[in-house]
């Protein structure tokens, strides 16, 4: 408060801000920049550029570790081609992140809608929040036991509905889809609160034109609401892609990539070649890969919101 | 839903003023159902907990605890004998979760305050210092959000391996100590909508940067710092990844990654199903402790962070 009142009587005189003095602040500035910045920017280069550059030069290297990485050029790519285990691994991670954007985007954008129309309360929404503040380890666990097949309690009460068990982790069938559904459970809560900050900043007298035109529900839903929503819809599909491509934690903790190659996701992949067969250079190729996709994807985004950028005004 | 709204009333408020409105019923019934998913399977885990595993599998949809017990909890800490842990159903391996608490606690706290503080520092220089290159570097700093973990984990880890590090403390913060991406997003935003007059004045009156970071603009941004070190811990402590990469010894294993070892200890056929619920409870407490404290912050940021 003291500050605020000394700052009106000298305020005035620096309020324009352009000053002669700007050639000589700038020199002053970039130095002291230099010091705030110096611990951010050792992170940023040693910790991401460094490894960047390094990681696309090992995709071009044989390594294990041990020895010196040993140029082979782009072997490790025709032989990536050439591996049934990675397209199967790039299979399994896109039935994942399928499931995931259908059945995570339709439920939170339900959730949304009802949380807009009912309550909307914080506790309400801390409540659905929850799952997302737990790890992807401790989400994994608790649907391993409750998904278990012999005394797990969602087979209990299948068995009480008259319908046999399922092996939701042990049948390759089922594994992927029940990863894809944890990760749901998991998410769900928070892809609602997104598409609901979206619905709050509709401004309510474009709802009330329309009652007044004698507009169905239904119909300024789809005339109004889905078209306002898009950049959000936009950004919680790219985040639901991005994020689910590098499933890893709960195959990790749970199927190990099994049962058989069912759920081998890329990451899993990327990592048992890397760590478990010390095969870095190997791994760091389909590492690459990995990245041109999610590149791909966020590119997409950038079009699509640029595009939608007109919507809100 | 033609047929709902051709039974609806003209009149929207006396529709409001109806003791029983069966569409605003139905859709209470629909949210009550999310959130009984979203909290119900916790109960379970806790129920589970307090149960001992033989009694678990002759009980496995009784709601109250079978065969209570804190002989998990007990286990997980390895206060029980082996004997005792394996009469209950445990492997008798030990397992020291005290040791991982504590590891998680330190590695959470370390990573987030230096995180939260070096990119507060660098946030003031994007947003409040005028120096050429400023956007330039801003814009850096904002594409490594578009690096996926993975891809810089492994160069990452022949880092942390050559500097002599894997299974430190020290290794396993490193990479996150300095900065992450989004907290310079975050605190840059509040930064760029302070008043410059305050700072401009303390500057008159011969006050220096570093002066004014810390008494003016630190304190000015004190919620969305409390913020951004709240999200920053939560994430800290549930990273799983690269802890499992560096830190996959006993001494400095944090609690994410133990639950995974304590899964895989488990006997094939018979898991330890109420120690395992017993750990994975212990390792979400902190956290629920946090949400139960500071849970309007954690929800009110969410809308936030999805603009970025």
């Amino acid at each position: 408060m003291t500050t605020l009142a000394k700052n009106a009587r000298s305020a005035p005189p620096q309020t324009g801000a352009p000053k002669p003095r700007g050639g000589y602040r700038r020199i002053g500035d970039l130095k002291i920049a230099l010091f705030f910045i110096a611990p951010a920017m050792i992170g940023f280069i040693f910790f991401y550029v460094v490894p960047t550059i390094r990681g696309v030069y090992l995709s071009f290297t044989e390594y294990n570790i041990l020895g010196d990485p040993t140029w082979v050029g782009m072997d490790n790519y025709t032989a990536i081609a050439k591996d049934p285990l990675f397209w199967n691994s790039l299979a399994v991670t896109g039935q994942y992140v399928l499931i995931n954007i259908v059945l995570q985007t339709a439920l939170a954008l339900g959730l949304a809608l009802l949380m807009h129309q009912v309550a909307k309360s914080t506790l309400i929404r801390g409540a659905l929040l929850l799952p997302y503040l737990m790890s992807n380890v401790i989400a994994a666990l608790l649907w391993f036991w409750m998904l278990d097949y012999q005394i797990g309690v969602v087979n209990q009460f299948i068995e009480w509905a008259g319908l046999p068990r399922v092996a939701f982790f042990g049948s390759e069938e089922w594994a992927i889809p029940t990863q894809a559904v944890i990760n749901t459970w998991r998410h769900m809560g928070y892809t609602a609160l997104l598409i609901f900050a979206g619905l709050q900043a509709i401004p309510g007298n474009i709802y009330e034109v329309a009652k007044l035109d004698g507009a169905s529900a239904f119909q300024t839903f789809r005339k109004i609401t889905i078209p306002l929503l898009r950049p959000v819809l936009v950004l919680v599909l790219v985040v639901t892609v991005i994020g689910s491509f590098q499933v890893f934690d709960t195959v990790a903790v749970t199927t190990q990539g099994g049962p058989v190659n069912a759920t081998r996701v890329i990451q899993y992949y990327i990592y048992q070649r890397a760590f478990t067969e010390s095969d870095f250079g190997y791994g760091s190729a389909i590492a690459v890969i990995l990245f041109l996709i999610l590149a791909l994807v966020a590119f997409i985004q950038m079009k699509f919101l640029k595009g939608n950028e007109s919507d809100l005004d | 839903m033609t047929s709902t709204t051709s039974r609806a009333p003209l009149h929207a408020p006396a529709r409001r003023r109806r003791p029983f409105n069966p569409r605003r019923a139905g859709a209470w019934a629909l949210l009550v159902l999310a959130i009984a998913v979203s909290v119900l399977p916790f109960l379970w885990v806790l129920r589970t907990a307090l149960s001992t595993n033989s009694a678990l599998a002759a009980n496995s949809a009784s709601l109250l605890p079978a065969d209570f017990t804190f002989g998990a909890f007990m286990r997980v800490f390895g206060l029980q004998s082996p004997a005792d842990a394996i009469a209950e159903g445990g492997s008798g391996a030990t397992i020291d979760f005290w040791l991982y608490l504590k590891n998680s606690i330190i590695f959470s706290s370390i990573t987030t305050a230096g995180a939260v503080f070096f990119s507060a520092m660098a946030a003031y220089a994007l947003a409040r210092l005028r120096w050429r290159g400023r956007n330039a570097v801003f814009s850096l700093f904002l594409g490594t959000m578009l690096v996926p973990p993975i891809f810089t984990a492994l160069p990452n880890f022949l880092l942390i391996k050559n500097l002599d590090l894997l299974n430190t403390m020290l290794g396993m913060v490193l990479p996150y100590v300095f900065m992450t991406p989004f907290a310079i997003f975050f605190l840059r935003q509040f930064f760029l909508n302070m008043s410059r007059e305050v700072e401009e004045a303390a500057m008159l009156d011969g006050a220096k940067h570093l002066r004014i970071f810390f008494q003016i603009v630190l304190p000015n941004a004190a919620a969305p710092i409390a913020t951004l070190a709240l999200l920053t811990f939560i994430g800290q402590w549930n990273e799983y990844f690269w802890p499992l990469l560096v830190g996959s010894q006993d001494d400095v294993r944090v609690l994410q990654v133990g639950l995974g070892v304590f899964k895989s200890q488990a006997p094939q056929g018979s898991p330890d199903w109420s120690g395992l619920m017993a750990a994975t409870l212990v390792s979400a407490l902190p956290v629920l402790i946090l949400f139960a404290a500071f849970g309007k912050k954690i929800v009110n940021s969410i809308g936030f962070s999805g603009i970025k």
